[in-house]
């Protein structure tokens, strides 16, 4: 392996394609349901039929306008349409549709945290729209079998600036581009389902270098892991080339996950010269700034500034803020939960992370459920934490709780109640059973009374279990430790 | 600015067109002719013009979000040459893009 972070640097570039969250098409009314039977999502404008005239989708610009905004781009007054011409089967219209001169955004940037916890600044060079073409099937049969449900399917494509300079930033800025665009819900960030996509430009120079190296670019990278570790394999690759006297050759590679290496397209088929001009058939754009000011007043609170008021406001620690903010959908149950709080102090608001990153979180990723759809409803994960902060249950049986209000869907007053687990609280009641476990337990006694003292924490155990878990440990705690002293010689 | 018997070669494969080599020398010459025309239009200073993207003053053309059912596969497929049920078929395409 070469030792790139010493003596090269790599720079790379990032395309992303965040597949958008319309009902219909860019430029006709065809569904843009995914999953859809091959062929069933189509008509004459997206199947390219010779007289049919594309009509913009309104929402498609709105869309953009957000994700403009909130990537702190300018948003072009004009844009326009242009087509880019190449021929491949699953491009029933010779073109695709797409923004090349006049962008709508352009300018951004987005902001990724290192591991060493230093902010960085990706520059945008542009956000564009576009339209994504359908599927070629090579392995069904004999010939290549097309699909052309996702043709017109509306795209932003996101360009980075050649900023990015590890695999390892390229992956956070990935992160938060997915992060992003979930929270403007504008995209819903599945790779798997091929709804955000990458490709990576890379080039590497030695350190102190300033002229940009020969790129590559690499195509069909699916998963965040895959971009990490194609971009690890092509520095390595490249600058082992450069090491033993070779040279890069531009070029364009797709990711072979399965063989974990990038192998070269034909030059036949990258032999690309799309002779882009602009659509006649789609009029320009003009965004005027009123549309922008609405667009900017409409935009959800991103993730970067929800943390942070989530640590203002709540008082919890920016490792908690992080997890909770992680998505916006889990930020937005935490509030919930917090709203429905009797007592709205900073234990509590502890509380209900500590709840929500823990036990909410445990389901949602075993589970694998949406937490939108979360079985324990925010408002009654809020009344159990009051009960928990007004010591009617404790925080173990809370556990029990919880797990009832899972399968069962009760509320956990109605769970309490029925299986009569309000935590014991009278002394009285507590003394009485210290009493008992004294007795039953004399040799532990003797030795705790001898100086053992670590002997206490099975005491209160046996106390707790004595009272099936329902007594306060606090209280247990300060009787037994009051009654053991007494018992001192 | 000049076409040569190379340009022809590269716009006839980027067309996915075969010509034989008559064709192409024609072909040359009938571009060179028809550019050396649009020549003429260089004579006019467009230094202070804007580039024209379209030629009718309309802009802000949309439509609704709204989902409306199109063909049926059946009607959708009923032109191609060759087809599955639900599949267009075509020659082989090697790799992917």
């Amino acid at each position: 392996m070469a030792l790139w972070n010493e003596r090269y640097e790599p720079v790379i570039g990032l395309e992303v394609h965040a597949q958008l969250l319309t009902e219909s098409k860019a430029f006709c009314s065809c569904s843009t349901h995914f999953g859809a039977d091959p062929n069933s999502n189509v008509c004459p404008v997206c199947l390219g039929m010779p007289g049919v005239l594309p009509v913009l989708n309104h929402q498609v610009v709105e869309f953009l306008i957000r994700v403009g905004l909130a990537t702190h781009c300018s948003i072009a007054p004009r844009s326009i349409f242009a087509r880019k011409n190449y021929f491949y089967p699953d491009l029933p219209k010779g073109y695709q549709i797409s923004q090349y001169e006049e962008p709508i955004c352009t300018n951004g940037f987005v902001t990724i945290e290192t591991d060493d916890g230093k902010r960085k600044d990706i520059g945008l060079t542009r956000i564009h729209m576009e339209e994504d073409a359908g599927k070629s099937i090579h392995d069904q049969d004999a010939d290549t079998l097309v699909d052309v449900n996702r043709c017109g399917v509306p795209l932003a494509e996101i360009v980075t600036e050649p900023d990015i300079r590890s695999p390892r930033e390229a992956y956070l800025y990935l992160t938060k581009i997915r992060q992003l665009v979930r929270y403007l819900e504008i995209c819903d960030g599945n790779m798997e389902e091929g709804s955000l996509r990458c490709d990576a430009n890379v080039s590497v120079r030695r350190v102190g270098e300033t002229v940009l190296g020969t790129k590559t670019e690499i195509k069909n990278l699916n998963s965040f892991r895959f971009v990490e570790k194609a971009l690890e394999f092509e520095i390595n690759r490249q600058i082992d080339l450069l090491e033993s006297g070779g040279k890069v050759v531009q070029e364009t590679l797709l990711w072979d996950a399965g063989q974990g290496v990038a192998v070269p397209m034909r030059s036949k088929e990258e032999a690309h010269d799309y002779r882009y001009f602009p659509d006649p058939d789609l009029v320009p754009v003009l965004v005027n700034a009123d549309w922008i000011q609405q667009a900017a007043k409409a935009l959800p609170e991103g993730p970067t500034g929800r943390r942070d008021r989530f640590v203002d406001e709540y008082m919890i620690p920016k490792y908690d803020a992080d997890i909770l903010t992680s998505e916006k959908s889990l930020a937005d149950y935490f509030e919930a939960v917090v709203t429905s709080l009797r007592s709205k102090t900073v234990e509590n608001f502890k509380l209900v992370s500590n709840w929500t990153m823990g036990d909410v979180l445990r389901v949602v990723n075993t589970d694998k459920v949406d937490v939108a759809k979360f079985p324990v409803k925010p408002e009654d994960l809020g009344e159990m934490i009051n009960l928990i902060a007004d010591g009617t249950i404790s925080g173990k049986i809370a556990k029990d709780v919880f797990e009832e209000m899972l399968t069962s869907g009760q509320s956990p007053k109605a769970i309490v109640k029925r299986k009569g687990l309000v935590q014991v609280s009278d002394a009285g009641a507590i003394e009485q059973m210290i009493d008992d476990v004294l007795m039953k337990n004399k040799g532990q006694v003797e030795s705790y009374l001898g100086g053992k003292v670590q002997v206490f924490g099975f005491l209160v155990g046996e106390t707790m279990k004595a009272t099936k878990g329902k007594a306060n440990p606090k209280i247990v705690n300060e009787l037994l430790k009051k009654k053991l002293e007494s018992m001192k010689p | 600015m000049s076409v040569t018997i190379q340009d022809v070669e590269h716009i006839a494969e980027l067309a996915r067109l075969e010509f034989t080599e008559e064709e192409k020398g024609k072909l040359t010459a009938q571009l060179n002719s028809i550019l050396a025309y649009m020549e003429q239009l260089n004579k006019l200073d467009t230094s202070a013009i804007e580039p024209l993207s379209h030629v009718i003053e309309l802009s802000n053309v949309f439509r609704e979000d709204v989902m409306k059912p199109g063909l049926a596969t059946e009607d959708a497929l009923k032109n191609a040459p060759a087809k599955t049920e639900q599949f267009f078929k075509v020659p082989k395409v090697i790799g992917d893009r």
